[in-house]
């Protein structure tokens, strides 16, 4: 079990609180599918990808950015218990998406990019550090029905 | 090239005049670049055992616009980072020699200060530029490891 302090549990909701999970949610799947081009052989069906535009303006991309985000504060709502959370959601990315897990860890420090260009110097260090172990521990969880 | 060149701009301040030399620094990012980097990657402090590594240390500091400012010296020679960081390199690969794995959390704490600092322009297209910018300054700064 991973062992978090008061202040990063603190932390973490504050700032959960504070953000738009579509704006966030969509804004990092943008960042991911922009910096690292490679990420776009998961996405074939997305239809327009063929620029930054291109994927900034896809509704395919918000709507999925959004989905995203919306099930990873599954693991903010249970802190204590990530690993559980998403048990099924491993096992999917494993067995039916195929999904490479190094890319849970580039979509996690692109989210904290995205926080910090919307949360300006509010995203202390110390904010970063707790948000750094949660990408971390999601990553891991996603990451732990690999076979 | 284009969105590269302008960060420095933005960073560019203040000027100071220091006995006749005109000096720049990116005062806003140097100053954040090392505590984020610490305090996210503990790990990291272990190149620096003789350092004071308190928050707003004038150590941290220094060191922080170094590296910032050396980044600035690969962004102004951008068609040719080899020979702008050579003496840069051989310093990494036979004296300091930090683990090739620290370039890339060095690199991603930059992005994130980058982002803090200037959310409106630091946009994806800037931010793929830069991240790819960062891989070539890491590569160059590794590739005398051996």
């Amino acid at each position: 079990m991973v062992n978090w302090s008061a202040e990063e549990k603190h932390i973490i909701s504050a700032i959960w609180a504070k953000i738009d999970i579509e704006e966030v949610g969509a804004a990092a799947l943008t960042r991911l599918l922009v910096v690292y081009p490679w990420t776009q052989r998961y996405f074939s069906n997305f239809g327009n990808l063929s620029s930054p535009t291109a994927i900034e303006g896809n509704p395919r991309v918000k709507n999925h950015g959004k989905k995203v985000l919306t099930s990873f504060g599954e693991a903010v709502k249970n802190l204590d218990n990530v690993k559980a959370t998403f048990d099924k959601l491993s096992q999917l990315h494993s067995d039916k998406l195929h999904v490479d897990p190094q890319n849970f860890r580039l979509l996690g420090d692109n989210l904290i990019i995205v926080l910090a260009a919307t949360l300006g110097k509010d995203f202390t260090s110390e904010a970063q550090a707790a948000w750094q172990k949660l990408v971390g521990v999601v990553a891991a969880a996603l990451s732990r029905n690999y076979h | 090239r284009d969105t590269s060149g302008s960060f420095y701009e933005f960073q560019a301040s203040p000027s100071s005049e220091q006995g006749g030399h005109r000096t720049v620094y990116p005062v806003k990012t140097s100053l954040s670049l090392l505590p984020r980097l610490f305090t996210s990657y503990p790990q990291t402090k272990t190149y620096f055992p003789h350092f004071d590594l308190h928050h707003g240390s004038a150590q941290m500091h220094a060191h922080g616009a170094k590296v910032v400012s050396a980044i600035g010296d690969a962004v102004k020679n951008i068609d040719n980072i080899k020979s702008a960081l050579s003496k840069l390199s051989e310093l990494h690969a036979y004296i300091l020699r930090v683990d090739p794995v620290n370039f890339k959390l060095l690199s991603h704490c930059l992005l994130v200060t980058v982002a803090a600092h200037f959310p409106a322009e630091f946009t994806a297209e800037a931010h793929a530029a830069w991240d790819k910018f960062l891989s070539i300054v890491s590569s160059v700064l590794t590739e005398k490891y051996r």
